[in-house]
């Protein structure tokens, strides 16, 4: 798939509620537009995105065509021990990208 | 500060300057002062501009060797951050060795069939788009400072010729609607001073990084006039002419636009 940039604090105390920031690169094609040959250009969208925080999942939505280009996606978590943070992303292909970022919670 | 500790996770890409730029005291207006607000707040933050990504390929690139000199960017330049500082705000440039002005993309062109024996890039390709915004980044927030006397003001002068000629079906020149309308709406969209400190830019609605010939290729369309190749000698002296119009602005690559 594409590049994909994921931002998690460093440090955290226990019980903090934290931001994690996403942003990864993809055309999110709807499968509406039409090409200059007058046809549908096929559909190819990131189809879900799912996060886990020490193998735990702690978010996943499903996205279709309305999503736009290079989406960002924030959402917060409560920090309750050191480890990893995971964001997977999945495309209409069942490709998967894929971004982690540790955290030390004191 | 509360922001503190939300910073981190951002690997290798050490930003010494404040990713938001501070609010310039000069007469020019950036295409920043002309976006709505929401626009701002998605070039501002350093984890929503979607042009990072861009910036993140090109480093990524940066020490990828190609060619069959076995090197990669880093083997002659080292550390972006140190050697690529202060170099996109004072492009374009003359070259004697060409006898006429060469921009940033020519010139990683050139460092890449001369020096590295690897392939040109298309100037719009994906790559030259990572590397150029890559390059234009570490000149974040650093002023516009293009030299425009000496061998370089026939070239200049060639392109504020353009940028006041009128052309196309339409008539225009870049005149009418960037110094003579900026500030008034043209259809939904309002007409900025076209300055291109930003550039390359993330263009909404190109839902991607793209340069500033692609910017002049659009807007000589809009004008219904033929528009010139990219890398065309019209358009590198017209980036030379805008660029001077923006002189001590801000660089702001990778900025987000309309």
């Amino acid at each position: 798939m594409a590049s994909a940039r994921l931002k998690v604090p460093k440090k955290a105390k226990k019980g903090d509620i934290i931001t994690v920031k996403s942003l990864i690169k993809h055309k999110m094609e709807t499968g509406q537009r039409k090409g200059k040959d007058g046809k549908k250009i096929p559909r190819k969208i990131i189809k879900n995105v799912t996060a886990t925080y020490n193998g735990a999942t702690v978010f996943s939505a499903d996205w279709w065509p309305s999503i736009s280009a290079n989406p960002f996606l924030s959402f917060k978590l409560k920090a309750t021990e050191s480890g990893t943070v995971e964001v997977k992303w999945t495309d209409d292909n069942d490709k998967v990208v894929s971004k982690s970022a540790k955290i030390a919670v004191s | 500060m509360k922001n503190k500790s939300l910073i981190g996770g951002v690997v290798g890409l050490g930003l010494a300057l404040a990713f938001a730029l501070p609010a310039t005291a000069a007469d020019n207006k950036s295409g920043y002062d002309y976006a709505t607000k929401d626009t701002q707040a998605l070039q501002d933050d350093e984890m929503q501009n979607p042009g990072m990504l861009w910036v993140e390929t090109g480093e990524e690139n940066w020490s990828k060797v190609e060619g069959e000199a076995g090197k990669s960017c880093a083997t002659c330049h080292n550390d972006a951050e140190k050697t690529m500082k202060g170099v996109s705000t004072s492009y374009p440039k003359y070259k004697d060795k060409l006898g006429k002005l060469q921009s940033v993309v020519q010139r990683i062109n050139q460092c890449r069939t001369e020096n590295m024996k690897a392939k040109a890039w298309k100037w719009e390709s994906g790559e030259m788009l990572a590397a150029s915004t890559y390059v234009a980044f570490q000149s974040r927030g650093l002023p516009v400072t293009v030299a425009v006397d000496g061998p370089a003001k026939p070239f200049f002068d060639k392109g504020k010729k353009f940028f006041n000629q009128r052309r196309g079906q339409l008539d225009m020149s870049c005149k009418n609607c960037h110094e003579d309308n900026a500030g008034v709406m043209i259809r939904a969209n309002k007409l900025s001073e076209g300055q291109i400190n930003g550039f390359p830019v993330y263009r909404l609605k190109w839902g991607k990084v793209g340069s500033a010939h692609r910017r002049f290729r659009g807007c000589n369309k809009n004008v219904r006039a033929t528009p010139f190749g990219y890398g065309a000698d019209e358009y590198v002296n017209l980036e030379l002419y805008v660029a001077w119009r923006g002189r001590g602005l801000a660089g702001e690559t990778p900025a987000v636009r309309n």
